[in-house]
């Protein structure tokens, strides 16, 4: 990890990765929506509404992933000063933000012709409410912080104290009972039928790839802000 | 499933919601990309000469 402390060469692994990141996510993505909208048969229960799994389920994944991203990243900066951690983390925040709104509209477009309302106030939907304000609460406290380093060290602390959300959003649907129905697909298997599910791994892998080209090519342009500001003040002191 | 809904209208409006936000940060993040790569070449520019 600490051979890409240096920000000349990230950049330089970044910038051919970014585009290859990007398009074969479009692609990826392309294929299982389509697929997910085409080819796969309606629900016996859900009818067509299941088809929005295949853009809820990866913007959930994706929402608390990225901060999952946060809080490693936080852990980093806190622990061994990595020059590019708080950069990794102010770049992961407004995607994971994006896509934690994604899955509370989505979701909640799914729930009107299948619970019959927009909203609930259980368990699972309202740890993922929590967790778009927080992103929220980090992107402004990382903006304010800008480069002064006790401001950044106050957002890798609220980046590793928010990551306590994580775990309730998970069992949230296990521990209180819920609207929400209880995990369809573990890592060791899924209840739902072949023929609806072989989108699903598509689409978390597309939309993942479009995720992390996203946030290389924010972490590529604060890295360039910070090239120029530094500069910038170089020249005013000489 | 409430049976007297037609779910594509609900389908439909949950991709669009999806494919254009995610559209939207691909495009923000690219110019966001290009705003500060073209400051930083500018600078380097404005050194040299």
């Amino acid at each position: 990890m600490h051979r890409f402390a240096n920000p000349a060469r990230f950049v330089r692994l970044a910038r051919p990765l970014t585009a290859w990141f990007g398009w074969f996510g479009v692609a990826l993505t392309t294929i299982a929506l389509a697929g997910g909208l085409i080819l796969t048969p309606p629900d016996y229960l859900q009818g067509d509404t299941v088809r929005i799994m295949y853009i809820h389920v990866p913007s959930a994944w994706l929402g608390m992933a990225g901060w999952g991203g946060i809080a490693a990243a936080s852990f980093a900066q806190l622990v061994w000063r990595h020059p590019l951690a708080h950069v990794a983390a102010r770049a992961v925040a407004v995607p994971g933000a994006v896509y934690a709104a994604i899955c509370l509209v989505t979701g909640s477009i799914w729930g009107r012709p299948t619970w019959g309302t927009w909203w609930e106030w259980d368990g699972r939907l309202t740890s993922m409410l929590v967790l778009f304000f927080l992103y929220l609460a980090y992107i402004a406290l990382a903006q304010a912080a800008g480069r002064e380093e006790g401001g950044q060290r106050i957002a890798a602390i609220f980046g590793l104290v928010g990551a306590v959300n994580l775990p309730i959003i998970h069992f949230s649907v296990l521990w209180w009972r819920t609207l929400h129905q209880g995990e369809s697909i573990g890592l060791t298997g899924s209840t739902i039928d072949d023929r609806i599910l072989w989108p699903i791994p598509i689409s978390l892998m597309g939309f993942s790839l479009i995720f992390v080209s996203v946030v290389l090519m924010r972490m590529r342009a604060l890295l360039a802000d910070a090239k120029v500001e530094a500069r910038l003040r170089r020249m005013a002191a000489s | 499933m409430n049976a007297a809904l037609n779910a594509w209208p609900f389908v439909l409006a949950a991709y669009a919601v999806a494919v254009s936000a995610t559209l939207a940060l691909l495009g923000a993040s690219l110019a966001m990309l290009r705003r500060a790569e073209r400051r930083a070449d500018a600078l380097d520019r404005q050194g040299k000469s």
